[in-house]
């Protein structure tokens, strides 16, 4: 039996790299989290933030532990698996790389330790300093590698020479056009996924019957937080939307299932596109709607699918659907946090069970929101991995089809396996909640942290 | 002195660095999780866990850096060389997986602390010999064609790689020997220091075969050290081997506390100079040169700017975090 060895790799990529994105998205919600905790507690000194920090810092440190090991897969595998880019590319990407490990990694992990071990190690400024690194530390590594990913999505500031991309102008590479949309958009990805974790966990154990400050606070920060940050969401997609619309247009026709170039086009809510007749099957649809969210007016000119080379246009069917489950999650975001805020001010927020029910069910929402985002821009770009100049096809590296097929199962057995294990083990500890009342409290005193000027 | 005859001597400079830094680190606990199953106790156990818990992921990010800079720095090796050790290198992603996680899931699994325990030793045992492999392969040389990896899938599994593999079992089991005689004390300490015994010998011979086995197999390696005037600069490294094992012996036997780790840090060292004689100025061996696998003049300048800027800040809080864990590591609990 022959296998494709570039079909193998493709799959390989998806699945690695989609097991690794959940857990540093977690890592870069919760990160901030935590610090903005840890400054809650040394300016107020309550128990409640101490408690919490604690408890979200043994959820971090395991899902850190898992966004490292399967990151550091990923490092390699642009060279093991598609070496055709890392030979194209590598003088434009190689340093955008080097510098997150440079500026992001390093501070991550030079912190982390002083963070989750050396609370009775170093002062609480000190402490507070370590959580704050890295914090900072996962941001910029979401500033690094959003730039690589954008500029294979839209490249900027280099030059095509016999097959290879040299940098002309290293700050047009690093800030290509698309870099500011995609960054914003995962950032607050990130925060929104981590906050309907914690507002999920709160709520259960409110469900629990552990009506105590700490749930509270824990379902009250989180409800507030989507309150607002939801819509903001919603403006970023949109400016991200029209964004791809300007570079990558074929992406947008895929996304709406548009065949023909029309004007009013219609908004497809439900379709079964069919690429071999290039048309759509089963169509519900909203009249001049799509015209109006693509190009913010009524009769604008919205490109269709046929008027790209047939061997130019992404699949289809994965990207409309991908990006319609994303887009139902951030709606259904939206819902659950204004009805949350709605309750807060009416004071019914920590007795209404429905509501505390619907926030369990909606925390996965901001992952798999993520996961499908990212799979509508990175199928949306196909065939192309360096958009428009050069395809994922001639990236592969040289290898025999049964070797990728024999990793890919190594993969998928051992992810399966290992990082199922830590997303039971982190079940596990939000089932257990922060130490409540009556429990052991460590021992940490807290002195009040006072700002300058205060 | 150009630039674009400059840049890839100081970026070869960064890469050894980096590797460097990497086998020192990173070494020592692989070598700990090797040890892992020798230990005494659960609670000796426990103990060494907890005295690389703080540092472990700090130790690993030199490799990545080391993949990053080689793509940034010289793409054409990272295009080349990681294809041509395809298993091998995937195999030591998914050991590291192995052990990376068994930091906290052993804590997490009381009823299954075990198997992560065995996830620990198993996965360091497994990507330390994948390393070596890797590395020994390397040494052999890779043939490249049009820029393109021009081998086969199995060309690794040769001898010599194999018995690198192996060999740098032994030379990382050491350093994580030496680093529990740095971190412990009384019946753990003595155990180390028993484990520090057997294996300086094995990792003696290893080098000694290597030595020989490399010019022996490699007719240019024979000429770069056994020439003139290139012997009179080079016959100080096998002493200089003999000198460091001495002092690591007598670091074992007055029981010095740090000079164990710190010998056998300089014995890789020597290692890897002894490398660099032979391997120079290939930038993978036998075909390219560093010059001709250079990225771009402003692609390197760019990037060791970053370098030059990033690396004295990393080392000072990577020092200081090691600073804060300094000392004997208790019994205190791991969070």
């Amino acid at each position: 039996m022959e296998f494709d060895a570039l079909l193998l790799s493709r799959i390989q990529f998806a699945f690695t790299i989609s097991f690794h994105i959940v857990f540093p998205a977690i890592t870069i919600g919760l990160a901030s989290y935590l610090a903005l905790l840890e400054l809650l507690w040394l300016r107020t000194g309550e128990a409640r933030f101490r408690d919490l920090y604690r408890f979200f810092s043994k959820l971090f440190a395991v899902c850190f532990g898992m966004g490292v090991v399967s990151g550091v897969v990923l490092s390699y595998q642009i060279g093991t698996n598609w070496s055709g880019l890392s030979q194209a590319a590598g003088n434009v990407m190689g340093p955008l790389l080097a510098y997150e490990v440079l500026t992001a990694f390093f501070l991550e992990a030079g912190f982390l330790g002083v963070m989750l071990f050396g609370w009775d190690k170093v002062g609480p400024r000190l402490h507070f300093l370590a959580t704050c690194m890295v914090a900072v530390g996962t941001l910029i590594s979401a500033f690094w590698i959003l730039s690589a990913n954008s500029w294979m999505q839209t490249p900027a500031g280099y030059a095509f020479e016999n097959g290879e991309f040299r940098a002309t102008d290293w700050l047009a590479a690093v800030f290509n056009p698309s870099f500011p949309y995609r960054l914003v958009h995962m950032v607050l990805a990130a925060f929104l996924s981590t906050s309907l974790l914690v507002g999920g966990i709160g709520a259960w154990h409110l469900l629990r019957g552990r009506e105590e400050t700490r749930t509270r606070t824990m379902v009250a920060m989180s409800v507030l937080f989507v309150a607002v940050v939801a819509p903001l969401q919603i403006v970023a997609g949109d400016l991200h939307g029209l964004n791809t619309r300007e570079h990558q247009p074929v992406k947008v026709a895929a996304m709406e299932a548009h065949w023909e170039t029309q004007r009013g086009a219609p908004l497809i809510l439900f379709a079964w596109p069919d690429e071999s007749s290039e048309s759509n099957d089963f169509v519900l649809e909203i009249p001049k709607l799509g015209s109006l969210i693509l190009t913010h007016s009524f009769d604008g000119e919205v490109r269709g699918l046929k008027s790209f080379p047939e061997d130019e246009r992404p699949p289809v069917a994965i990207v409309f659907w991908s990006f319609r489950i994303m887009v139902a999650c951030g709606l259904a975001m939206l819902a659950l946090g204004w009805i949350g805020a709605f309750l807060f001010f009416r004071r019914r927020l920590y007795d209404s069970r429905w509501f505390h029910w619907l926030a369990v069910l909606a925390s996965p929402l901001g992952i798999v929101a993520i996961l499908a985002g990212w799979v509508t821009t990175e199928v949306g770009r196909q065939p192309w991995v360096v958009y428009g100049l050069l395809r994922t096809a001639d990236a592969l590296a040289p290898l025999s089809g049964s070797s990728v097929a024999l990793t890919l199962a190594g993969f998928v057995v051992v992810y399966c396996g290992v990082f199922g294990a830590g997303i039971w083990y982190l079940l596990r500890i939000a089932r257990e909640g922060p130490s409540w009342a009556g429990g052991p409290e460590p021992e940490i005193s807290a002195p009040a942290l006072r700002l300058p000027g205060e | 002195m150009d630039l674009a005859t400059l840049l890839p001597v100081l970026w070869a400079g960064v890469i050894v660095f980096a590797v460097v830094v990497y086998v020192l680190a990173d070494g020592f606990d692989l070598g700990l999780g090797i040890l892992f199953p020798f230990a005494g106790s659960e609670a000796d156990r426990d103990r060494m866990m907890n005295s690389v818990a703080p540092v472990w992921d700090g130790n690993e990010t030199w490799l990545v850096l080391g993949g990053a800079g080689l793509l940034a720095g010289f793409p054409l090796v990272y295009s080349v060389v990681l294809p041509a050790f395809y298993l091998p290198l995937i195999v030591m992603l998914l050991a590291l997986v192995f052990r990376g996680v068994a930091f906290e899931f052993r804590e997490r699994a009381p009823h299954y602390k075990q198997g992560w325990s065995i996830s620990f030793w198993a996965g360091s045992l497994v990507a330390t010999f994948a390393q070596g492999v890797v590395l020994g392969g390397f040494v052999r040389g890779v043939p490249v064609e049009d820029g393109v990896f021009a081998g086969g899938t199995f060309d690794w599994l040769e001898p010599f790689p194999l018995f690198v593999g192996l060999a740098l079992v032994f030379g990382y089991a050491l350093l994580g020997a030496g680093w529990t005689i740095l971190k412990t004390e009384g019946e753990q300490q003595a155990w180390a220091r028993r484990c520090c015994r057997l294996l300086l010998p094995a990792v003696l011979l290893a080098m000694a075969a290597v030595s020989l086995w490399m010019p022996l197999a490699d007719e240019q390696v024979a000429e770069r050290w056994f020439t003139w005037p290139n012997i009179a600069f080079l016959w100080p490294v096998p002493l200089a081997v003999l000198a460091l094992s001495l002092l690591h012996w007598i670091a074992l036997e007055r029981g010095w506390q740090a000079l164990p780790y710190v010998s056998a840090a300089a014995l890789f060292l020597t290692g890897f100079f002894g490398l660099g004689v032979s391997l120079w100025p290939y930038a993978i061996p036998y075909a390219v040169d560093i010059w001709q696998a250079a990225a771009a003049p402003n692609t390197q300048l760019f990037a060791l700017v970053g370098f030059a800027v990033m690396i004295p800040i990393i080392l000072a809080y990577s020092a200081w975090s090691y600073w804060v864990f300094r000392g004997k590591v208790g019994d205190e609990g791991y969070h």
